[in-house]
């Protein structure tokens, strides 16, 4: 295994979470919706939070979406921007901000999703300005 | 069926060693045990029901009980909601001694982060079937950023300052001088805060609470037992408890379970914010105890930046006395979890036994509350009322 395989990150996936990491390195940011209440939900689940139906099923976002917070961790080497985003369909998720200058990033910042390489072919969705 | 004056507390401990490196970690809880029934003037064949929450080691009540050697226990409540199941534990312990399921209820807590760091031990475990763990370990959250996401987007929506925030830490570092025990001793001012080293932004590490070993115990008994007792009691008049978390994706940092647990507590007491004489108000963060401000109605959503400034949290100089132990941000963290030294302290405030520096005058109705978990994502909100006997 070369260095570069090594330094990539693990992911956890089970059966609720695998399909979303090969929809990432399909390039394709999923989210979960349900057909029977027509709310999307995150992180993704089986059935529904919503109404607790077990008729969901992932569909592709548009990747947009806007920082509704986030935090420089300062000690970590290089320090590294955690943020919350509010995709344009409506529901917020944890991620990092990337390829940014750090003291420019912004709440209400326009960002759009890019995919970094994971173990096993999958891929973390993270973002960036738009 | 209610809580309020169906029970008491009558004997509480706070461990005063805040490195245990020459201590296990049952042992802790056992001498906490000891100093909580001591107090109280009880013995452990009394205690007929027993509370614990995840610092405990093993199956919890089972692996304590028998290592304690409590012999008469028909009550067990291991629920687990992070920093604040002390806080849960009391309103469970009041409402099982209510209903006459006991009559003297044993709570402990005990941690030791920093002799486990040292031993090269892991400090925190997090399972990796909990379903939000796919989905949020890989981008590296840890306790200060998602608390630090709050403090932004309060900010953000309010204009809150890191001055604001400062005022916190300055009123916790006021009290905490006149406690011998505690981690941090020296007053620090609001400039001190905001140039300390930046942590997350904007949590400074002056911000943060501290890391300590040790622990807590509290004694709870119903109203005729406590009759029996020598010993100050103190009423549990309400309590409240709520979760609060992502709501499917439909985040908002800028409020804390308080907003329910609070309000339950309240009304359950039959007293407002405004009979309040002294608060003890989970500080794992100084953006913590301002949004839990806000949230319990001691002022209005979004202005608890001008509530806590200028020492209005110092006691004889503010209104709302707080953490007068100095609290997690100076005194004591035990284990990373704050909520049994909030209810402490309260107790000492209620029965007059706070240091004289910091004792609130005519202290007859307290609150304490919790937060467990991350106030950036998921968490345990628990809110108690406390009183004295003609509260």
């Amino acid at each position: 295994m070369s260095t570069e395989q090594k330094n990539k990150i693990n992911l956890v996936a089970n059966s609720e979470s695998k399909p979303y990491w090969e929809g990432a390195a399909k390039g394709q940011l999923l989210i979960r919706t349900c057909n029977a209440c027509g709310k999307a939900h995150y992180y993704p689940r089986t059935i529904c939070p919503h109404c607790f139906s077990e008729d969901t099923a992932f569909v592709e976002a548009s990747g947009n979406g806007v920082i509704y917070s986030y935090s420089v961790t300062r000690q970590a080497k290089p320090p590294y921007v955690i943020a919350y985003v509010t995709l344009d369909e409506g529901v917020s998720m944890l991620t990092n901000i990337v390829d940014c200058e750090i003291d420019k990033i912004s709440i209400g910042q326009k960002v759009k999703v890019k995919f970094n390489e994971a173990e096993d072919g999958y891929a973390l969705p993270v973002f960036t300005s738009a | 069926m209610g809580i309020n004056g169906k029970s008491y507390i009558v004997g509480i401990y706070e461990h005063p060693c805040r490195a245990a490196l020459d201590k296990t970690l049952p042992q802790l809880h056992a001498e906490i045990a000891k100093g909580a029934l001591a107090d109280a003037g009880l013995s452990k064949d009394d205690v007929d029901a027993y509370f614990c929450a995840g610092d405990a080691p093993g199956l919890g009540p089972i692996n304590m009980i028998e290592y304690m050697g409590l012999n008469n226990v028909r009550h067990m409540d291991s629920t687990e909601t992070g920093g604040s199941s002390y806080i849960v534990h009391v309103n469970h312990a009041a409402q099982a001694i209510a209903a006459g399921h006991c009559n003297v209820a044993l709570i402990t807590l005990a941690g030791r982060p920093v002799a486990d760091a040292k031993e090269g031990k892991p400090v925190r475990y997090y399972n990796q079937q909990a379903p939000d763990f796919p989905f949020e370990m890989p981008y590296g959250p840890n306790v200060t950023n998602m608390y630090a996401m709050c403090a932004m987007r309060h900010m953000y929506e309010y204009g809150t300052t890191s001055e604001q925030l400062a005022w916190i830490k300055v009123a916790a570092s006021h009290h905490a001088q006149y406690n011998e025990h505690a981690r941090l001793r020296d007053v620090v001012t609001v400039e001190d805060v905001v140039n300390s080293p930046m942590i997350a932004d904007p949590l400074h590490r002056l911000d943060c609470c501290v890391i300590t070993d040790g622990g807590g115990g509290i004694v709870m008994v119903s109203p005729e037992v406590a009759k029996s007792l020598k010993r100050t009691r103190v009423k549990v008049l309400g309590a409240g408890e709520a979760p609060k978390h992502l709501a499917a994706g439909q985040v908002d940092l800028t409020y804390s379970g308080a907003r329910w647990s609070g309000p339950k507590a309240f009304a359950e007491a039959g007293v407002t914010t405004a009979d309040i004489k002294y608060a003890s108000i989970y500080d794992s963060f100084t953006i913590t105890v301002l949004e839990t401000l806000e949230d319990l109605g001691f002022c209005k959503k979004g202005e608890g930046g001008k509530f806590v400034s200028d020492g209005n949290l110092i006691s004889g100089v503010g209104k709302l006395p707080f953490n007068t132990d100095g609290g997690g941000l100076c005194n004591n963290h035990p284990g990373n979890r704050g909520g049994m030294t909030k209810v402490l302290e309260a107790v000492r405030q209620v029965r007059g036994e706070a240091h004289p520096k910091v004792q609130v005058r005519n202290c007859d109705i307290a609150l304490a509350h919790g937060t467990g978990g991350l106030l950036g994502s998921r968490m345990g909100s628990a809110t108690v009322i406390l009183g004295n006997e003609d509260a």
